[in-house]
């Protein structure tokens, strides 16, 4: 076997005092081999960027290599000069980064940031750079490479300006690439291809790949080996296949049996009486906009169903929920609640219609004003209906029960909580208003597996308990099939396919669903609650 | 971070703020010129708009013989000496601090209350931003001094028309700040959450976005108050501002002009203090942005 391109002996990186615990890595064994893939997952916090950007050294200040060594070529990173680290970056090991927007510089036209690893590595002819950039540019599938290297990163699309920052990182050819997240903030069809683009120029180059993230279904659709990270210790670590399948520590097991799976799960429909929400023709142009972001959707919504409305980013599907909460006003069309169309409504006459629509938002850490209690947040909502604090109060107390969170926590402030806890907050808050109807616009995307898991079991048990109507926005699948009852697919503005999940999951009708469908990340395996298993292929 | 050091927030708060420089050196001396401004009468002066023809442009120490009001004679040392209307300027220089202080403070306290509350509306109310913002852009393309000038001008000179003339100057500079604050924060989850929730927009402002605004708000005040004093003295020596018998700094620099070469003394004391409380000022207000300023306090 040949030399690991990177091996990392008991790598120890020691937090700040006063942070929750005293290392953000703790001992960690890894080796990543030319050619091969290793994945590095984990939770937030788990501490698998700090590793990647100590092996880069670019870890924060505040992050400090305490014992170990990351061995590149057998050469320790950690005690080597700042020049020698300089030399190595991009020529040796480079990097990609989640946000491809803040990671490219904006004031400087694409082809000149690839330009420029070139000119401070190489000793190349002007001519000879350009000739190469334009050959990386094409390798990483860009159509008309002339344009793109001219084009500044705001001109491109988020898959495009990824693929950049992979021919940035690739043009010197790296015996090791490390991919931080590089398609979390991708849409499904566009991570497939650009994961289907890391594997190939890969291959070719026979690069050693350390790619982290948190996501399972990427984990099986790239990787060769896996590493899982929890809380700065490396739990396991081994082949895929194993991993997936025989996961040894039980942390694994829980994190593997947390994905949602992909076959929708069946619920006795309880869709009941006369549709209490209703969309018709609604469309929304934004102002200096002329293509409208919602067109002619026309959605029905009954007590004690969910429906689904899934999509990629920009295809309208949160418009759609912030329509319905009349957050935004409309271009054309109706929304009827009830029998009341309140499409034309204004503000004024909007506020005491509000109680009967809920909305649960993306980012729990930003869903709750920071400088009032959560019990403040809480009770904000009743007392505008003239509830007096004290029965507000009392009501907040049994929805943190509803929740399961203590209601003692009513005085704390939103950021001694974590993401999922402050995300069951904002579920109390809304229920706090005894709605009819939850929208959730992509409630559990910014959570981990786990949290998600226990947020999306909260939801089903509250629209059961309280005979509520859901609205479920969401970008993912997964999640889709196990909380929706019905689903509707949109693309740029419009929905495609409605129909109820089950049908939809085992025939799409719609070639963009089927899309949607193959693009999904480890599509070909199943996750249960003891390990991952290979579908059966009919 | 944790729930654990929560209650002691505010003690921190206070410690970080004894513990920054500058704002301790810009507090320290801003008190100082406060307590010259408000003990005045007991800090060995006389009375400032006193004219003594007989001692006309003396140098510092000059020692002189006064009457009391009972015709007893008694000496008096012209500490930073006499101006040509024989003023004692170590009075006038005293005094002035009262009047600099006063128009510091006013001009900073009403620029914020209406920059605040312009800015909150035209950040939050679409329809009213363009008309707002036009309205301070228009007073934006005039001269400070200018307007000033045109103001005193028109009304009769005197210290509240100084205060309203700068004032006007300042307030679009809050607006715009103000206005920034609120269009970010409106975007903010939790603002769009208490919509949701049926809060009337009236509390929404003051509950949800207002808070958000004090900081930045704070700091931007302290500048113009420095500005204030700054713009005060300027008409005072161009004679457009206080009447020249009032003691302010600008006066008795704008007295002292035509002696200047053989008799500096009559600029260099108030210009000393000018310059000394400006600098005093801008140095609170730094050391407050660096505390206040949240992208700051993430780095500490």
């Amino acid at each position: 076997m040949s030399q690991p391109v990177l091996e990392l002996q008991g790598l120890e990186i020691s937090l700040p005092r006063g942070a929750d615990r005293a290392h953000a890595v703790e001992r960690v064994d890894l080796t990543v081999r030319p050619g091969e893939i290793v994945c590095l997952v984990g939770e937030s916090g788990s501490g698998k960027s700090a590793i990647a950007h100590t092996i880069m050294g670019l870890q924060a200040k505040a992050l400090v290599p305490t014992a170990g060594k990351i061995l590149l070529q057998g050469e320790d990173v950690l005690t080597m000069s700042h020049a020698r680290l300089r030399q190595l970056r991009c020529t040796t090991m480079s990097m990609i980064f989640q946000e491809p927007m803040t990671a490219l510089n904006p004031v400087f036209a694409c082809g000149e940031q690839i330009d420029e690893v070139l000119r401070t590595h190489t000793a190349l002819t002007a001519t000879a750079r350009q000739a190469r950039v334009l050959d990386m540019i094409q390798k990483v599938g860009l159509v008309d490479p002339q344009r793109m290297l001219r084009s500044y990163p705001h001109q491109l699309s988020g898959g495009q300006r990824q693929r950049i920052m992979i021919a940035m990182a690739l043009v010197l050819e790296p015996l090791l690439l490390i991919a931080d997240e590089p398609t979390t903030a991708l849409d499904v069809t566009t991570q497939a291809q650009i994961l289907a683009l890391i594997r190939t120029l890969q291959r070719e180059h026979g690069t050693g790949v350390l790619f982290i993230t948190h996501d399972f279904g990427v984990v099986a659709e790239i990787a060769d080996r896996v590493a899982v990270l929890r809380q700065g210790e490396l739990v396991e670590f081994g082949d895929k296949e194993q991993v997936l399948a025989r996961p040894t520590h039980e942390y694994t097991r829980m994190l593997i049996g947390s994905v949602p799976s992909m076959t929708p799960r069946v619920r006795v429909q309880a869709a009941q009486g006369e549709p209490i929400l209703r969309t018709e023709c609604l469309v929304k142009t934004y102002p200096n906009s002329k293509t409208p972001a919602v067109n002619q959707v026309s959605l029905e919504l009954r007590r004690g169903e969910t429906l689904g409305i899934v999509g990629e980013s920009g295809s309208g599907k949160s418009t759609v929920a912030r329509c319905i909460a009349k957050l935004i006003s409309t271009t054309s069309g109706s929304i009827f609640q009830h029998q009341q169309n309140i499409a034309p409504l204004s503000t004024r006459q909007m506020r005491p219609l509000r109680q009967c629509v809920q909305i649960v938002f993306q980012d729990p850490y930003r869903s709750l004003n920071p400088r009032r209690t959560v019990g403040d947040s809480i009770i904000e909502g009743p007392m505008n209906y003239g509830l007096s604090r004290k029965e507000a109060w009392a009501r907040a107390s049994e929805l943190m029960e509803l929740v399961r969170l203590e209601p003692s926590m009513l005085e704390r402030f939103p950021h001694e909580f974590s993401g999922g806890q402050r995300q069951r907050i904002c579920i109390a808050r809304s229920l706090a208003m005894k709605p009819e109807i939850l929208v959730a616009d992509e409630a559990v995307s910014a959570l981990d597996v786990s949290v998600q898991a226990q947020v999306l079991s909260l939801l089903d048990e509250v629209r059961d308990q309280l005979n509520l109507a859901m609205l479920f926005i969401t970008h993912d699948l997964r999640v889709a099939a196990q909380v929706c009852d019905r689903i509707a697919v949109m693309s740029r503005g419009e929905i495609v396919e409605t129909g109820r999940t089950a049908d939809i999951f085992a025939a799409p009708a719609h070639p963009y669903t089927r899309t949607l469908f193959e693009a999904a990340p480890g599509a070909n395996w199943l996750f249960e609650a003891g390990g991952a298993r290979l579908k059966e292929v009919k | 971070m944790n729930a654990a050091n929560q209650p002691h927030g505010r003690t921190t708060a206070l410690q970080s703020l004894l513990r920054n420089p500058s704002v301790m050196i810009g507090a320290v001396i801003l008190l100082c010129v406060l307590l010259i401004g408000l003990l005045a009468p007991f800090l060995h002066t006389m009375s400032p708009d006193e004219i003594n023809p007989s001692v006309r442009n003396k140098l510092p120490g000059y020692e002189s013989t006064l009457r009391d009001d009972d015709g007893n004679k008694f000496k008096f040392v012209h500490l930073m000496g006499t101006d040509s209307l024989g003023r004692d300027i170590y009075s006038r220089v005293v005094f002035g601090a009262r009047v600099s202080l006063l128009i510091g403070a006013t001009v900073a306290l009403i620029s914020a209350v209406i920059g605040l509350v312009l800015g909150l509306l035209a950040g939050y109310f679409r329809w009213l931003d363009a008309i707002v913002m036009r309205v301070m852009d228009g007073l934006m393309a005039i001269p400070a001094i200018l307007l000033a000038l045109s103001m005193v001008a028109l009304l009769n000179a005197g210290l509240s028309t100084v205060i309203l003339a700068i004032a006007i100057t300042e307030i679009p500079r809050v607006v715009r700040l103000v206005r920034s604050v609120v269009l970010s924060v409106r975007e903010e989850p939790y603002v769009e959450s208490a919509i949701a929730v049926g809060t009337p927009t009236h509390v929404l402002l003051v509950r949800h976005i207002l808070p958000n605004t004090i900081a930045p708000l704070i700091v931007q005040t302290t500048y113009i108050a420095a500005h204030a004093i700054l713009v005060e003295a300027v008409l005072s020596f161009l004679g457009v501002g206080i009447s020249p018998e009032t003691p302010t700094w600008g006066n008795i620099m704008a007295e002292g002009r035509a002696m200047f070469v053989m008799l500096p003394h009559n600029i260099f004391f108030p210009g000393v203090f000018l310059a000394v409380t400006v600098l005093a000022v801008n140095l609170f207000g730094d050391g407050l942005r660096d505390l206040l300023d949240p992208r700051m306090r993430k780095r500490l």
